[in-house]
């Protein structure tokens, strides 16, 4: 079958990632010779490149790394556990409970009093949603309850968006509020960065050993159970886990949408279909691919930046379309 | 010793008694067909015994010992599950699917080894799908669908097996194949519960009969006293229709010698 050892997806999505990080460090509106950037950023008098360099070009690139990782690897967890193909990582409100915390910032001008509040109130938003959902499921709930008190309170924390958006106060915060939620790269700073960090980094160590779980998870949740696996235990941890490193990065970024739904579901065939084995390709896929999406930002030639988020879902919806109907015909 | 037990379990949905006060015991070696209509309790019992759902009350020993004292993956090197809707999420193929029976022998980063291969091969040849292993689950049938979920309840090689009917899917001669298969696992000291609807597989194959009618135990004990008429009668409103009074149920067919297949 057109199955492929593991290492070699690891090895050619990391190579290509790679190559993408440097791509995504050559370019923008400022074309900078790279080698000198970089030996003058070490230096005590750097010049205009490699402030270009360390201040905006490399925090950009590391924030839509660890940005795509997140989404395309919480993506690979949610799918595999609600054993759902159609799962995204905000399905249990992360998404848009971080856009509900970042927009009340915005909203009450907090974001411009500290620019750290904005983030912050995004991580705040995705862990209270998803303490909602999973409050509102109950313990013992059903993959299909869980999925349905999602899709509440996603709509839910929507809703309060368009009313702080309806209630605005001056038509500059509701630019302000618009444009953050289309999702960009184009203004992160090494603040950003640093405020991504840490919810990233323990969101992804909560996952890291739920591999094996997720593959028993296959089977059904009853057999998983009586194959050692504590559903409710493992929901929550999961749980916690995206609404973490989901929440930073919607947080830092605006919604970017797709990349959590199209990248496991694209990598998944060649794995075996085995949720363990989809975890890592799918957030080097993830970062790939909104590398990809914020370099091809930079590179169309228009009048001002069109937002990345705009981006992947331009290219995501009709890709996911494609993945539907092409399945179908090989199926049929 | 008995090696499974459950006493006076009772359990309550919406003020509705689905067990009723079951003693059941399970000994090693034994090959134990729990049968009852639908609705009777046979799936929640087996629930209860698999340690995946709690009794409102009495309990669950293992080597007596209570079930919950046991750590989950402990409990699952011992007693293996087999589910009536196994509905498989992704389609894997048939190799992986078994192996992740062998899931609880394996520390957190460990990974299959011979032994656990070795185990797996045996285990694709008993339930016939050696040809099929390369095969994603999604393009087999039914039938092979249902072996494949019952392979990796066995690659467990649990003490027990507890097999929520896993011959429903399956053709005369599958159903055959995997009725000797349980046999064989209880000839080997292992032991089996087999929830069945087919009355004449369990008169055949099992050792002793347990049935549930309305979450109580009705009848128990060896097949010919079970499967009287008056316990059939009550438990599933069925008459015998039989002259071989001596052996009712007995398979009108039998396997033949020439391979079909």
């Amino acid at each position: 079958m057109n199955e492929h050892p593991q290492w070699r997806i690891n090895a050619l999505l990391g190579g290509g990632l790679l190559g993408v990080c440097l791509l995504s460090l050559l370019i923008g509106s400022q074309t900078i010779p790279l080698w000198q950037a970089l030996q003058e950023s070490f230096s005590s008098h750097p010049g205009v490149s490699a402030i270009i360099l360390t201040e905006l070009r490399l925090p950009r690139t590391l924030v839509a790394l660890l940005a795509g990782a997140s989404l395309g690897l919480c993506g690979a967890v949610m799918q595999s556990l609600l054993r759902n193909p159609l799962a995204s990582p905000g399905l249990v409100g992360s998404a848009s409970g971080a856009a509900l915390g970042a927009v009340v910032t915005l909203y009450f001008g907090l974001a411009s009093l500290a620019a750290f509040s904005l983030p912050l109130g995004g991580i705040l938003g995705a862990l209270l949603a998803t303490l909602l959902v999973y409050l509102l499921a109950g313990r013992e709930a059903d993959t299909l309850t869980l999925i349905l008190a999602g899709v509440a309170v996603n709509s839910f924390a929507l809703a309060l968006v368009s009313l702080l958006l309806n209630l605005a106060p001056s038509p500059y915060a509701v630019q302000e509020i618009a444009l953050w939620m289309l999702g960009s790269l184009a203004n992160v700073s090494r603040d950003d960065l640093l405020l991504l960090l840490p919810g990233t980094l323990l969101g992804w160590l909560l996952i890291a050993r739920q591999g094996r779980a997720l593959d028993l998870l296959t089977l059904g949740e009853e057999a998983a159970d009586s194959l050692g696996v504590g559903l409710p235990r493992l929901r929550k941890r999961l749980f916690l886990a995206v609404a973490l490193a989901v929440g930073s990065a919607i947080s830092v970024t605006g919604a970017i949408g797709f990349i959590g739904l199209v990248v496991p579901h694209l990598l998944r065939p060649l794995v075996g279909y085995q949720p363990s084995r989809l975890l890592l390709p799918s957030a080097l896929g993830g970062a790939l691919l909104l590398l990809l999406a914020d370099i091809l930002v930079r590179a169309i030639p228009l009048p001002g930046e069109i937002k990345v988020g705009v981006i992947t879902s331009l290219i995501g919806a009709p890709f996911f379309l494609w993945l539907i109907l092409h399945g179908r015909r090989r199926a049929g | 010793m008995s090696l499974l037990k459950g006493q006076a379990l009772r359990v309550v949905r919406r003020q509705q008694a689905l067990l009723d006060g079951v003693d059941i015991t399970l000994q090693p070696g034994e090959l134990l067909g729990l049968i009852g209509p639908n609705g009777a309790g046979k799936s929640t019992l087996l629930r209860l015994l698999a340690g995946i759902r709690n009794a409102d009350s009495g309990g669950v020993l293992f080597r007596d010992a209570p079930l919950g004292s046991y750590e989950p993956a402990t409990r699952a090197r011992h007693i293996a599950y087999l589910p009536q809707a196994g509905d498989v999420a992704w389609p894997m193929s048939v190799e992986r699917l078994v192996t992740l029976g062998r899931t609880p022998h394996l520390g957190p980063w460990q990974q299959p080894g011979p032994g656990d291969r070795a185990i797996i091969d045996r285990v694709l040849e008993r339930t016939d799908l050696l040809g099929l292993r390369e095969r994603p689950y999604d393009t087999l049938s039914g039938g092979e669908q249902a072996r494949v979920r019952l392979a990796r309840a066995l690659a467990t090689e649990a003490d027990v097996l507890l097999a929520d009917e896993p011959v429903a899917a399956l053709d005369p001669a599958h159903q055959l194949d995997v009725m000797d298969l349980l046999r064989e696992i209880c000839d080997a000291g292992r032991a089996v519960i087999v929830v069945l609807h087919d009355l004449s597989l369990a008169a055949h194959y099992c050792d002793r009969l347990h049935l549930l009618h309305r979450g109580r135990t009705l009848a128990e004990g060896p097949p010919g006293k079970v499967m009287s008429e008056a316990n059939l009668q009550t438990a599933y409103g069925i008459t015998l229709d039989s002259d071989d009074r001596k052996r009712p149920f007995k398979l009108p067919w039998r396997r033949s010698n020439l391979p079909s297949r």
